[in-house]
C-alpha cells in the first residue's frame, strides 16, 4: 500500500509547468501589421472646399490568406510619424518636380512624391479623388513598406511555398536567415607577393564606408568585423586567355568552383556560432593579369565581382595598370578602397536581405545615401525580420511543447520553463506592437522572443535519452515483482478463503 | 511652402547606377540548397574493427575531394587505427589491399575521437543541443538550406546500432532526432547512408520529409567485409563502402551523375547482401538529385551587377594629443616549467608510518586461525 505511491514518486521525472494553453493559442494567432501613412496634399491638387471634406483619418483593411493557415491583415492609415511610417506628398499634375514620364519619386527617407493623374482636375468630387488615389498609394506602399510577397517570403519557414515567383525564391535563398549577430570577414588574397606588395587601409575603409551601414542596421542585428590577408592563396580554377581582349577570363560556369578551395583556408571566429559573411578581394598574379569575369553572355562584368548566396562575395582587382613591365619587383600598390567597398557594400546589402526588386514602371528611385541604405529600405528589412522572427519563434515554441508532450520521459527544468514563458510573453508583446504599428518595439520584442525560444529549444538538458521502450520496462520489473507477487497473492487468497469459511461457520452457528 | 522641402530633397543628390539584378535562375531551381554538411560516424573500436574506420575515412576523403570543407564536416571516429600499436604502418589507414590507397591522408580533422563518440554526443550534434562551451568545429551549424549527408558504420542489428561496444542507438531515437531537426528546419534535404548488418532496419522508422536513405543490407542479412590484407592482418573495408568508394572516385565536382546511379552501387553479385534504399519521404524525384548535391559542395553564384558609388574620403584617424610619453608596455615570458630541476630532484624522503589497520587486522586473523587449529599451548613457545 505504501510501496506503490512511493515507487511512483521516485521514478517520475521532474517536469516544470509550461504554459501549454498559451502556446496553443500562439499557433492559431493572426498577425496584423499596420503601417502609418501620412498623405500631404500640395497646393493645387485639392480645392479649398474639398480640403474641408477630406476625412482626417481613414482605415483600410485588407485580408490576405497565406496557405489558409495563417491570415494577416494589413494597412491601417492614420495620421502619425517615424519608424515604419511613410509620408506621401501629392503634387499637381502640371508640376515640374518630376520628369515627364515618371509619376512617383521615392526618396531616401520614408517620403514619396506622387503626381496626381490628369483626369483629376479641379471639379471632381472628393470621393472620386480618393478612389483615384487609393490604388496608387497602395502601389507606393507595396514598394516602400511591405507587400504580400515580402511577407510570404518571410514566413517561408512555416509555410512551404508553392514555387511562385522565381525572384522571391532566389531572394529567400540568397539572404541570410534572421540571426542575433553576424560576423563579417574581409580577406585580401595575394597569390603573388613576389610581384606586388599590397597595401589596403581596411580599418579606415571599414570605418568610413561599412560602419555607417552597420550602425544603421544596429536594431536588426549585431555585427562583428575582422580582416585578414592570405598569401599564396590561388583560385581553384585556371582562367582562360582571351586573345580578343588580351586578358584572362573567368566565365560564369567556372565561378562555382572557385570558392571551395579558398574556403578551406579562411579561418573563422571559433567563439561564436553566428553566420559568417566572407568578402574576398583577389588580386591576380602577374602571369594572369588582367583577369576579368564574364557573365553567361560573354560580356565583361563591370564590377568584376560575384557573390554566393548565404556565403559572401569575391571581387577581382586588377593591378596591371599600376606598374610598368620594367618596374622593380615587388611593386608597392595602394588599393583604391572606395571602389572595392562600393562593390562589397552592394553585396552586403543583397546578402542581408535588402531586396533590390525592380521598381514598377513610372517609378523613380532616389539613390541610397552614403550609408548605403535608405530609411524605407531599413523599414522593409525590419518588417520582414519581425515577421520572420515571430514566425520562427512561434514554430519553435509550439514544436517544443509538442515534443515535450509526446515524450513523457524528458526532464523539464525550471530554467527551460522560464525561457518558454518569457518567449511566450515577448511573442504576445511583439504581435501587439506590430498591430499598433510600432516597428521598432516590435522588432525588439521579436528578437527577445527568438532568443528565449532558441535557448529553451536547444537547452542541453533536453535530451531524449530516457527512451524506454515498453518491452524493456517489462523486462526490468517482472523479475523483481513477479516472485514477490506470488506469496502476496497466495496469502490474499488464503485470507479470502478464511473469511469465507468464517462466514460459513457463522451461518452454520446461527442455523 | 511644401515645394521648398522638395528642393531640399534634391540637393543631396548622388550619382547612381541603375539597379538591374540578373540572376542565374536556372541553377537555383534544380535543388534548394546553398551549403552542404556531412556527419560521418564510425561507431566501433578495437583493432579488428579497422574496416569501419577505413569506411568512414574513405567517405570523408571523397566528400572533401568533392569540395565540402572541414568546417562543414563533423567526423566522429571511435578509435584511432592510424596510431594503434598493432598497425604495422603507423599513420596510415588503407582501404585497398597491398596498401594501394591511404585514406588517412595528410589533413584529416577528426572532431569527435575515441570515447567522445557516444550516442548522446551523436544525438546532441544532430539536434544542436550542445553545451555553450562546444567549439564551432564540433557543431552542426546547418540551416534550412543545407543538404546534409549522414554516414554511419559499425556493428548493428535489427533496429539498433552499437556504439563503442557498450551502448546502442535505436531506430526510433534516430527517427525522432531527424524529426526534431526538421522541426527546427536544420536541413533542406538529408541523405542517410548506413553500412552495418541489417542496416535497412535503421531507416524503417523515419517519418520526416525530405529524407533519403541507403543501407548496405536488408533486415536479416549481414553486411560482409571485403578484403583482408595479409600484412596488416585485418579486413580493410566493408564491401558496400568499398564499391561506393570506387563509384565516388569517378565523380568530380562538375559531374551530373544522379542518385539513381548511387542506388545501383554494389549489386547482390558483388555485395552478397542486398543493398536497400528508401525514397518515399524525398520530395524530389531521386533521378533529379545529383550526387554532388550531397557529396560535394557546388556553390551557387550570382554576378554582382550593382555597385554603390562612394565618394567620401577615408578620414585619417585622429591623433590624440598626448600629454605624457606613451608608457612602454613590457612583455615578459611566463615562467617556464623548471624541467631541469624536476629531472635532477632527489626523491623525497617519505616519513615512516606504523602499519595501518588493514595489515594489523590481517595479521590478527592469521594468528587467530593458527592458534585455533593448533591449540593455545603453542603460544608459550613464541613468547
Amino acid at each position: 500500500m505504501v510501496g506503490v505511491p512511493l515507487w511512483w514518486r521516485t521514478t517520475e521525472t521532474y517536469r516544470a509547468w509550461l504554459p501549454v494553453s498559451q502556446i496553443n493559442e500562439l499557433a492559431n494567432m493572426q498577425l496584423q501589421l499596420s503601417a502609418d501613412v501620412e498623405v500631404v496634399f500640395a497646393r493645387g491638387t485639392v480645392t479649398p472646399e474639398q480640403q474641408k471634406k477630406v476625412p482626417l483619418t481613414q482605415t483600410q483593411d485588407e485580408e490576405h490568406t497565406v496557405d489558409g493557415d495563417l491570415i494577416f491583415k494589413a494597412w491601417d492609415h492614420r495620421f502619425e510619424s517615424p519608424c515604419g511610417s511613410l509620408v506621401v506628398y501629392v503634387i499637381p499634375e502640371s508640376s515640374s518636380l518630376l520628369p515627364e514620364d515618371m509619376d512617383v519619386y521615392i526618396g531616401q527617407r520614408r517620403t514619396a512624391l506622387l503626381r496626381i493623374g490628369a483626369q483629376m482636375r479641379v471639379g471632381r468630387t472628393v470621393e472620386q479623388l480618393l478612389a483615384h488615389l487609393e490604388p496608387r498609394i497602395k502601389q507606393v506602399l507595396q514598394v516602400m513598406s511591405f507587400s504580400h510577397t515580402d511577407i510570404t517570403a518571410a514566413l517561408s519557414d512555416r509555410v512551404r511555398l508553392s514555387p511562385g515567383n522565381k525572384e522571391s525564391i532566389a531572394d529567400s535563398m540568397r539572404a541570410f536567415k534572421s540571426s542575433p549577430g553576424y560576423e563579417i570577414t574581409f580577406s585580401l588574397l595575394n597569390p603573388d607577393p613576389k610581384s606586388h606588395r599590397l597595401h589596403w587601409d581596411i580599418e579606415g575603409a571599414v570605418q568610413t564606408y561599412i560602419q555607417p551601414l552597420l550602425t544603421k542596421l544596429a536594431p536588426v542585428a549585431n555585427f562583428s568585423l575582422d580582416s585578414q590577408t592570405l598569401y599564396y592563396a590561388m583560385l581553384g580554377v585556371n582562367p582562360r586567355f582571351d586573345s580578343s581582349s588580351s586578358a584572362y577570363t573567368l566565365n560564369s560556369d567556372s565561378l562555382a568552383h572557385v570558392i571551395n578551395p579558398v574556403e578551406a583556408r579562411l579561418g573563422s571566429n571559433a567563439a561564436s556560432s553566428n553566420p559568417v559573411l566572407n568578402f574576398l578581394l583577389y588580386v591576380p598574379d602577374a602571369h594572369h593579369s588582367p583577369l576579368y569575369i564574364h557573365d553567361n553572355k560573354k560580356q565583361e562584368v563591370p564590377s568584376n565581382a560575384f557573390h554566393s548566396p548565404r556565403w559572401g562575395g569575391i571581387m577581382v582587382y586588377n593591378v596591371n595598370g599600376f606598374y610598368r613591365p620594367e618596374a622593380v619587383l615587388p611593386v608597392d600598390i595602394n588599393i583604391n578602397m572606395a571602389k572595392v567597398m562600393g562593390v562589397f557594400l552592394a553585396q552586403l546589402r543583397l546578402l542581408l536581405g535588402v531586396q533590390s526588386s525592380t521598381a514598377p514602371p513610372g517609378f523613380l528611385m532616389a539613390p541610397c545615401g552614403s550609408t548605403g541604405l535608405a530609411d524605407w529600405e531599413l523599414d522593409r528589412l525590419m518588417w520582414s525580420r519581425s515577421v520572420e522572427n515571430v514566425a520562427t519563434a512561434t514554430t519553435t515554441i509550439t514544436s517544443l511543447a509538442q515534443l515535450l508532450d509526446q515524450i513523457g520521459n524528458i526532464v523539464i527544468n525550471d530554467n527551460i520553463a522560464e525561457q518558454v514563458s518569457s518567449a511566450v510573453t515577448s511573442l504576445q508583446l511583439a504581435v501587439a506592437e506590430l498591430e499598433a504599428g510600432n516597428l521598432g518595439f516590435a522588432l525588439q520584442y521579436s528578437k527577445e522572443a527568438i532568443m528565449a525560444s532558441e535557448r529553451a529549444f536547444f537547452d542541453p538538458s533536453l535530451l531524449h535519452l530516457l527512451y524506454f521502450p515498453d518491452d524493456q520496462k517489462f523486462a526490468i520489473y517482472i523479475p523483481l515483482f513477479l516472485p514477490m507477487c506470488v506469496p502476496i497473492l497466495l496469502s490474499l487468497l488464503k485470507i479470502v478463503s478464511e473469511a469465507r469459511q468464517k462466514r460459513r461457520e457463522k451461518q452454520a452457528k446461527k442455523d | 511652402m511644401k515645394i521648398l522641402t522638395f528642393f531640399s530633397l534634391f540637393s543631396t543628390f548622388l550619382s547612381a547606377n541603375s539597379i538591374n539584378v540578373e540572376e542565374n535562375a536556372g541553377q537555383f531551381f534544380s535543388s534548394g540548397h546553398t551549403n552542404n554538411w556531412a556527419v560521418l560516424v564510425c561507431t566501433s573500436r578495437f583493432w579488428f574493427n579497422y574496416r569501419h574506420v577505413a569506411n568512414t575515412l574513405s567517405v570523408y576523403r571523397s566528400v572533401k575531394r568533392l569540395g565540402i570543407p572541414d568546417s562543414h564536416i563533423v567526423l566522429m571516429l571511435a578509435d584511432d587505427m592510424a596510431c594503434n600499436h598493432r598497425n604495422p604502418k603507423p599513420a596510415t589507414v588503407f582501404s585497398h589491399k597491398n596498401m594501394e590507397l591511404n585514406v588517412y591522408g595528410d589533413d584529416v580533422e577528426v572532431d569527435y575521437r575515441g570515447y567522445e563518440v557516444t550516442v548522446e554526443n551523436f544525438l546532441r550534434v544532430l539536434t544542436g543541443r550542445l553545451p555553450p562551451s562546444t567549439p564551432r568545429s564540433k557543431r552542426l551549424l546547418s540551416d534550412d538550406r543545407s543538404n546534409i549527408l549522414i554516414y554511419l558504420t559499425g556493428h548493428g542489428g535489427n533496429g539498433f546500432l552499437k556504439f563503442q561496444d557498450s551502448e546502442e542507438i535505436s531506430n526510433v531515437e534516430l527517427a525522432d532526432a531527424f524529426e526534431q531537426m526538421w522541426q527546427k528546419r536544420r536541413y533542406n534535404e538529408l541523405l542517410f547512408i548506413i553500412d552495418t548488418c541489417q542496416g535497412a532496419s535503421m531507416y524503417e522508422r523515419f517519418y520526416s520529409p525530405n529524407l533519403m536513405a541507403l543501407a548496405s543490407s536488408q533486415v536479416g542479412e549481414d553486411s560482409l567485409s571485403h578484403q583482408p590484407d595479409l600484412a596488416i592482418g585485418v579486413h580493410l573495408m566493408d564491401r558496400y563502402t568499398f564499391y561506393l568508394l570506387e563509384f565516388l572516385e569517378d565523380i568530380h565536382p562538375a559531374s551530373k551523375a544522379n542518385m539513381k546511379d548511387l542506388f545501383k552501387v554494389c549489386p547482390k553479385s558483388q555485395c552478397v547482401s542486398t543493398p536497400g534504399h528508401r525514397t518515399d519521404l524525398f520530395l524530389r524525384d531521386p533521378g533529379s538529385a545529383l550526387i554532388t548535391d550531397f557529396f560535394g559542395s557546388v556553390r551557387k553564384v550570382e554576378i554582382t551587377m550593382e555597385t554603390i558609388n562612394l565618394t567620401d574620403l577615408i578620414k585619417e584617424a585622429e591623433q590624440n594629443p598626448m600629454n605624457e610619453k606613451p608608457q612602454k608596455v613590457t612583455y615578459s615570458y611566463v615562467d617556464q616549467l623548471p624541467v631541469s630541476e624536476i629531472i635532477h630532484q632527489k626523491p623525497k624522503q617519505k616519513d615512516w608510518h606504523p602499519p595501518d589497520g588493514f595489515i594489523l587486522g590481517l595479521w590478527t586473523l592469521i594468528l587467530l586461525v593458527f592458534f585455533k587449529t593448533y591449540g593455545i599451548k603453542h603460544l608459550k613457545h613464541i613468547f
